[in-house]
């Protein structure tokens, strides 16, 4: 079998043998900062801003969806499964789809809708960064398929750094199928390094900051 | 793909010429202000090292470790030697599930396996999505540049390619060309069966991989399909989901100049109970394909410890003058130049450690600090080596072995220096425009053509000397 062969060819390259024990690992490198809610925030509203993302701060629920109302206008959205976008309403609004009957309806509600509604399960202040783990509550393509995508996440989740993230999630593995980082909008230099964004994902990218 | 490259065919194209230095040179200049901004930088490329080292020095632990963790999140790993394995995998898997369009985000594993032409010869349509590889495929050519891959191509370019090959009308505002490909790449998405996609890191303590882009083309390729296929290298492993920070921190840097990349996936196995989207199957391919040689030498493993950022290129004035093409591989630049003679053995492009100035600009901004110029050193020593027992240098051999004799008998030496130098043209005005007719032969008259030499002495040394000693008394 393949497998055997190559394990096989591998370890005499490095001159050991099946099963040999390793070396201790270099420590884990993951610095850790420690800064007040409003330095995270202006830092990840600086960030994200410098991509051309927008960030909005609502005071609560309901302003925030008042704000996402006023965003949609007219417009066609659907919205993930977050339990926070359900309870302040955001489902209710109008234009919103997102309860589906399977799949294929839900696939189809993602690559027709023009904005994407989702919560994020963190976010990074360093970077600008929104966290979105596979499972219940959010899923792939709600943030992938319309060109648009709005977040509404709650202050309390937004960290430092990626190196924050990893230590709360060790091994993201374990708990989803995909755990994914977004900083800013989809873009592209591929053609004479001239940017351009939205070319596979959303051009637009906005974060509702919801105290609470 | 030429052992020879034409040189003068790039040195000579202007505007490829300037593409190639305003692109890299603004890649350098992103990355500067990029690294500069983060205080422990440094610090970040040593701990990157010594991951990498560590992950190398047991890549059969972390193998194995990798493949049980996928296994347990409900992959399943397929080893492969070479790429036609590879190419066969697919083939049979497309088979069984009656497939037919495979989508593909960027992946330089798969251009070193030719993995298109593999599927396209038997009737399996591969779609590249990222933008500069989709414009490269329907130009049919391979890669300029690790990172920007159709960083030659001018907006006119793709206009053309676009209204030939897509037939739509011709365009040359880049927005729009941007969003002809969307639309045209969107609809594959949507209806193609196999997403594959390459991988940046493979976490041996998760079972995960990791993509990092900017386009969303990779995460569309990972969870549009029903089947994800993942094709890695196995010197792509990392030991931790805990190490990723540090790599990741150092990859958009050094490549684009970005703290991150927009999107980073961390991918593991199918979706799970309970997730509404995603792939049913996921399948990791661990290529070998060569690696294994590189593995064997402890002198020059470090060479697997490469991340593909491609900096080195950007920085390298050999590549900011001949370009991504001449290169024989799909690796070009400093990085291409040590790990292709490793892969192909030093013989088959033996020029290659020499398109080098050895200035060691691609070492110092390396994020996993590869010795890129010692390698290149032990590699010119190994064509030199590969030569000698192949025998190819015979003739060197024997007028260095004769040379070594005369010198070591100064008589004989001295004589033969009188000798030659009565034979010496004299020249004019103390310069040889044109050798003697016995000395224009072949690669000497051609080299000398364009060259005027100082004329040699009439005399040698040792003569000068006895007639100035003369009658003096020391």
């Amino acid at each position: 079998m393949n497998r055997e062969a190559m394990l096989e060819t591998v370890r005499v390259a490095l001159e050991r043998k099946p099963a040999q024990a390793i070396e201790k690992p270099p420590a884990v490198y993951l610095p850790v900062v420690t800064s007040s809610m409003d330095q995270r925030i202006a830092l990840f509203t600086a960030a994200l801003e410098e991509l051309t993302g927008r960030v909005i701060r609502c005071s609560s629920g309901e302003t925030a969806c008042d704000t996402v109302a006023a965003l949609i206008a007219g417009k066609r959205a659907i919205a993930s499964s977050a339990s926070c976008l359900k309870t302040c309403g955001f489902t209710d609004l109008d234009g919103v789809d997102s309860e589906f009957s399977d799949g294929a309806a839900y696939r189809q509600a993602c690559s027709e809708a023009d904005i994407g509604i989702t919560s994020a399960d963190y976010a990074l202040a360093d970077t600008g960064s929104l966290v979105m783990i596979s499972g219940a509550e959010e899923s792939r393509l709600v943030s992938l398929l319309p060109p648009a995508h709005i977040a509404v996440v709650p202050v309390s989740r937004l960290l430092e750094n990626l190196d924050e993230l990893l230590l709360r999630i060790p091994t993201p593995a374990d708990r989803t199928s995909s755990m994914v980082l977004i900083t800013g909008p989809s873009r592209t230099a591929d053609i004479e390094q001239i940017l351009v964004r939205g070319v596979h994902g959303p051009g637009e990218i906005t974060v509702i900051l919801v105290d609470e | 793909m030429t052992s020879r490259p034409d040189f003068l065919n790039i040195l000579g194209d202007a505007s490829l010429q300037s593409a190639t230095y305003t692109a890299t040179g603004r890649l350098m200049a992103k990355r500067k202000a990029s690294a500069d901004s983060l205080p422990d930088f440094e610090a970040l490329r040593d701990h990157a090292n010594r991951i990498k080292r560590h992950a190398i020095e047991n890549l059969d632990h972390y193998l194995e470790q990798l493949e049980s963790n996928v296994v347990a999140h409900g992959g399943h790993v397929v080893w492969c030697e070479t790429g036609e394995e590879v190419g066969h995998f697919i083939l049979s898997l497309a088979k069984q599930r009656a497939a037919k369009l495979i989508v593909k985000s960027k992946s330089m594993t798969t251009e070193e396996i030719d993995l298109n032409e593999r599927l396209e010869q038997h009737g399996l349509e591969a779609v590249e999505t990222d933008l500069g590889e989709y414009i490269l495929q329907l130009a049919h050519e391979r890669p300029y540049h690790i990172v920007a891959p159709a960083l030659h191509k001018t907006r006119f370019d793709v206009a053309d390619l676009f209204s030939k090959r897509l037939g739509v009308e011709r365009e040359v505002v880049i927005e729009n060309q941007t969003r002809i490909a969307r639309r045209v790449l969107r609809e594959k998405f949507l209806v193609a069966d196999i997403g594959i996609t390459g991988a940046n890191f493979v976490v041996a303590d998760s079972g995960a991989v990791v993509v990092v882009e900017n386009e969303g083309n990779a995460r569309l390729s990972s969870s549009a399909p029903r089947i994800h296929i993942v094709i890695a290298g196995i010197e792509k492993v990392i030991p931790r989901a805990q190490d990723l920070p540090v790599f990741l921190k150092l990859l958009g840097r050094s490549a684009t100049g970005q703290p991150l990349t927009v999107y980073t996936s961390i991918l593991a196995g199918p979706r799970r109970a309970g997730e509404s989207d995603g792939p049913d199957e996921f399948h990791l391919v661990l290529l070998d394909n060569g690696r294994t040689k590189l593995l064997a030498d402890p002198a020059k493993r470090e060479s697997l410890f490469c991340i593909r950022c491609g900096a080195c290129l950007n920085h390298c004035p050999v590549y900011r003058k001949i370009g991504g093409h001449n290169y024989p591989w799909v690796y070009s630049g400093p990085i291409g130049a040590i790990i292709t003679p490793q892969f192909h053995g030093v013989l088959r492009d033996p020029w290659l450690p020499y398109a080098s100035s050895l200035c060691g600009a691609c070492a110092e901004v390396c994020p996993v600090k590869i010795d890129i110029p010692r390698l290149l050193l032990d590699l010119r020593s190994d064509v030199v080596q590969a030569r000698r027992n192949k025998g190819s240098t015979r003739v060197e051999r024997i007028a260095f072995r004769a040379f070594a004799w005369i010198a070591s008998h100064p008589r004989l030496y001295a004589r033969l220096g009188a000798f030659a130098a009565l034979l010496a043209p004299r020249g004019e005005d103390g310069w040889l425009r044109r050798l003697p007719f016995f000395l224009r032969l072949g690669a000497l008259q051609k080299w000398t053509s364009e060259r005027d030499l100082p004329a040699p002495a009439s005399q040698s040394f040792r003569q000068y000397w006895h007639k100035q000693m003369k009658g003096r008394q020391c």
